[in-house]
């Protein structure tokens, strides 16, 4: 689960990490307030994608008026797709050095590792890429975790400000105290800056922490509806549905994760684009199909569903109820193609035989017929058929 | 032969009382997998079906004698599963469940491997060594006895592999499922050793998926060390980067984990990549007739 930067220092802060002053807000009053108190701010986007200032998702106000000004332009604006509705309001600061600290899982390693940069404030892959040597890379002990000295050590070879040591080694420290306790996959921050009063401070950050140990967290529960952009991801998450909305026309839905992704390869492959991931996981229940081709139809690109079972511990004949049980209580508009293989193959087939959901006698030919399908259907006339 | 578990395979099932664990005890069992005790902490003195639960996984080992353990184990306390295993001396562990959390998975990954044993998983499926001996979750009636080892990253892929590979008749010696997750116990480099080194594997089927960066060590190990022939699938070739695909370790990021590099790694060392599980089971056909 990605937090917003607002939710991501509010962490920070309380690990004892020094963040600038600020505030979220949702109105152009509540900015105007807030920058009233602060003296000059910047107004931040809340937004969890890439690149938000350059599409001037950043701008700094050094009135409350001005502050109120930019917040107008800001909040409600689209970025990459997404409407801003809350901005972080912070005290301007003013920055003398910039670096880059993250955690974050390696997985050759299987371990943690800590990453530290003497190039920061800018994109870590793009330094990854074309200076791998920028980066000081220091595994993290499971057991004993990351060791004061490992910090020194790791500072000392960035090159980091020696007149802000310990301030900057402190931000450290409090970074791995809540990438631990907090369950974080990754924790940034970038830039880590030296203010010219010589302060350290986290100046940005970014925090995903483990879906699969938000149970110890219910004080996240709260931030998990913002954590996902697309409105059909967020119903899919609620339901606890494995779904991943992609950008083509054609809906897909298997058992397995691996079997959802080759589905999604062999749409690709005969000439179509998938318009989503959805794992229906093993022992799916009728139930279960019902609510996969329910969210599937949530979104309107989709004009046409490949189906793709393979039955172990999923019986073909539960897919196939759920299949029809979806055609008899809802309003079914774009084709679907099925194809069912192992336990209960069958009498699964039997079930659909008189229905418009005839088995294909593969994956590639259910994907093909849809794909067909949906293709016909853009090349007829307008108003045809 | 076969790699890691066999008829003599005593397998102690952690969480044996739960729901999924005693469903799949009984299809253990059914399998012909000697299923000798179960432990689930507060049931001891019970029994499942005829196996004897205890409180503790040292408990069971003094009594039965296990040298296998497979937990069902529901994520918050999987992790913990796996070090009593491993603290009490269990030379292979296979962690069924799914969402263990990260933290706790680097902590127990580090606590088998200091004591040499063997973790399998977890977020897997288990393996099958055909005819002998199954441990985990995969459906039992899909396998031949055969001399094709299959590891794999994903569940019903592999399922749906095996199906293929037993339809046209080409049998398996042991079928190995690695596991979904950002850490898991063993690699696709591990499984490549140990399917070496048993004399009736004769060729290996391989299915990665994109995440991460095993499938290419496996693809330098091969290069290196040289290999059977190996046949190689990867899914997810057409996902988008930063997008989790259902298991937690199917994720590009960080510009890791996409399915060129993979393809690329093991077509320059001669692993072939197929396209469809149909075109695995036609290059292993034609490989393995080449071989006899």
């Amino acid at each position: 689960m990605k937090l917003q930067e607002y939710v991501s220092k509010d962490l920070l802060r309380k690990a004892g990490v020094p963040v600038p002053h600020g505030q979220v807000a949702e109105s152009v009053d509540q900015v105007e307030e807030i920058a009233r108190r602060l003296g000059p701010v910047a107004v931040k986007a809340q937004v969890l994608v890439g690149g938000r200032g350059k599409a001037g998702g950043i701008k700094l106000a050094d009135t409350p008026e001005d502050a109120r000004q930019v917040a107008q332009q800001i909040l409600g604006m689209d970025i990459k797709g997404l409407t801003v509705e809350k901005v972080l309001v912070e005290q301007q600061q003013k920055i003398a050095k910039e670096y880059y600290a993250g955690i974050t899982l390696d997985r050759a390693r299987r371990q943690f590792v800590l990453m530290l940069s003497s190039m920061g404030g800018v994109d870590i892959e793009e330094v990854a890429a074309e200076h791998p040597d920028a980066i000081i890379k220091v595994p993290i002990d499971p057991s004993f975790g990351l060791l004061a000295y490992q910090i020194r050590d790791a500072m000392f070879r960035a090159d980091f400000d020696r007149g802000a040591f310990k301030g900057l080694q402190g931000i450290l420290g409090g970074l791995w105290r809540v990438t631990q306790d907090k369950d974080a996959m990754l924790a940034e921050v970038n830039p880590l800056a030296v203010t010219d009063a010589g302060n350290a401070i986290a100046a940005d950050a970014k925090i995903d922490i483990d879906d699969s140990a938000l149970f110890r967290h219910p004080d996240l529960a709260q931030y998990e509806a913002e954590s996902i952009n697309d409105s059909v991801e967020r119903y899919a998450a609620e339901h606890n549905v494995p779904y991943v909305k992609l950008d083509g026309n054609i809906g897909i839905i298997a058992n397995g994760a691996g079997l959802a992704m080759m589905t999604m390869d062999a749409v690709r492959r005969l000439g179509g684009q998938p318009a989503n991931f959805l794992d229906v996981s093993g022992g799916a229940r009728a139930e279960v199909v019902r609510q996969a081709i329910q969210i599937v139809l949530m979104d309107p690109k989709v004009e046409g569903i490949v189906m793709n079972i393979f039955g172990g511990i999923t019986r073909g004949d539960e897919v196939a109820r759920g299949l029809l049980e979806a055609a008899s209580t809802m309003d079914i508009k774009v084709p679907i193609a099925i194809r069912i293989a192992g336990t209960r193959e069958a009498e699964g087939r039997k079930l659909l035989e008189d229905s418009p959901f005839t088995p294909e006698p593969s994956l590639d030919a259910a994907a093909t017929t849809i794909i067909r399908q949906v293709h016909e259907k853009h090349a007829a006339p307008v108003g045809g058929q | 032969m076969s790699i890691l578990i066999d008829q003599n395979t005593r397998v102690v099932v952690q969480g044996l009382t739960g729901r999924e664990g005693s469903f799949h005890a009984d299809q253990m069992k059914k399998f012909g997998t000697q299923v000798v005790a179960g432990v689930t902490p507060g049931k001891g003195g019970t029994e499942v079906d005829g196996v004897p639960v205890f409180d503790t996984m040292r408990e069971a080992i003094e009594k039965t004698s296990p040298n296998c353990s497979v937990s069902f184990v529901p994520g918050p306390g999987s992790a913990d599963a796996v070090m009593e295993a491993a603290d009490a001396g269990i030379p292979l562990i296979v962690a069924i469940t799914e969402r263990t959390p990260i933290h706790d998975e680097a902590r127990a990954y580090r606590y088998v491997k200091d004591r040499g044993l063997r973790l399998i998983g977890p977020n897997c499926p288990g393996l099958v060594s055909a005819g002998k001996s199954k441990v985990g979750i995969m459906p039992n009636q899909l396998f031949k006895e055969g001399n094709v080892g299959v590891v794999s990253r994903s569940g019903t892929l592999t399922y749906e592999m095996v199906n293929e590979l037993s339809s046209r008749n080409i049998g398996q010696s042991t079928v190995l499922g690695i596991g979904g997750d950002p850490i898991i116990g063993t690699s696709f480099t591990d499984a490549l050793e140990l399917f070496n080194a048993d004399p009736d594997t004769h060729l290996i089927v391989l299915i990665g998926e994109i995440g991460g960066t095993d499938e290419e060590d496996a693809a330098r190990y091969i290069g290196d060390h040289g290999s059977k022939p190996v046949v190689a699938f990867i899914s997810g070739r057409t996902a988008p980067p930063g997008k989790r695909m259902g298991h937690a370790g199917a994720i590009i990021t960080g510009g890791q984990g996409g399915p060129e590099h993979k393809v690329q790694a093991f077509e320059k060392v001669g692993v072939p990549v197929a396209n469809t599980i149909a075109e695995v089971a036609d290059l292993a056909a034609r490989r393995l007739g080449a071989a006899t």
